[in-house]
């Protein structure tokens, strides 16, 4: 599929980097001009995509988180989260509502919000080697509102 | 982001203000224990009027407040969420077990 932009970045797993990530998106985001609530589920989304990252990923250090978007022809945006962490025995199970192995700041609803507020979600893991999260969500043009 | 806290007459108001995620809410939940930890409120009011976003973790911190509250025989609540942290509320189905208000205007 063909790319009209792209960004890509890297920080390190530390939760204070989740506002930048969120604000990050949502400023690359904004040339596709989305709606209020486009951009509120797009930032949203990416929140939920890096502090799982940034929680769950690394257990004794903040090793690296990438972040790339992409805008792809059809007004369609996507979001990569990466790490090479530890990744995630069974995906499935992880992506259940309410199931989390977090602390009780997180409420295992991760996974919900991001299918709820994307498109499409997709989770790729292998223990060991890291997990990549990668969503898509149609910005729906203003023309003719 | 910031918890503001009131209390009268039985009732505590948290107003939270600025953008609730997991690098906040920890911080957050020590400071409202600590705080219904003083006044053993009868109700507690979650005023979201100035909270501009919050994730899943404003999730877990709402339904922590409410388990706090259960365990005294109080009960909370939220009011004046905005659109953004409306949608996650929505999201997440806990309006099935927490009363919640919407804002006059978002």
């Amino acid at each position: 599929m063909k790319q009209r932009n792209y960004i890509k970045m890297e920080f390190p797993a530390r939760s204070v980097n989740e506002g930048f990530a969120r604000a990050a998106a949502a400023a690359f985001a904004a040339q596709m001009d989305p709606t209020m609530e486009e951009l509120g589920d797009i930032r949203t989304a990416v929140s939920e995509a890096v502090t799982n990252a940034i929680v769950h990923a690394y257990p004794d250090s903040a090793g690296p988180v990438q972040m790339r978007l992409r805008i792809l022809e059809g007004d369609l945006l996507e979001i990569m989260v990466r790490d090479r962490g530890r990744g995630i025995p069974d995906v499935k199970q992880a992506m259940e509502p309410m199931y989390t192995t977090g602390g009780e700041e997180r409420g295992g609803m991760g996974f919900t919000i991001m299918g709820s507020f994307m498109d499409s979600l997709r989770v790729r893991s292998a223990v060991g080697r890291g997990t990549s999260v990668t969503m898509k969500k149609r910005i729906k043009t203003k023309a003719g509102e | 982001m910031k918890v503001l806290s009131s209390y009268q007459n039985g009732r505590l108001t948290l107003r939270l203000q600025g953008e609730l995620d997991h690098h906040e809410a920890a911080a957050a939940l020590r400071k409202i224990s600590r705080v219904m930890d003083d006044y053993l409120p009868r109700d507690c009011v979650i005023d979201m009027e100035e909270l501009t976003f919050m994730d899943s973790s404003g999730i877990a911190l709402i339904l922590k407040i409410a388990r706090l509250m259960a365990e005294t025989g109080g009960r909370a609540w939220v009011e004046n969420a905005r659109r953004q942290p409306l949608r996650v509320i929505d999201a997440s189905g806990i309006d099935r077990l927490i009363q919640i208000s919407t804002a006059a205007r978002s």
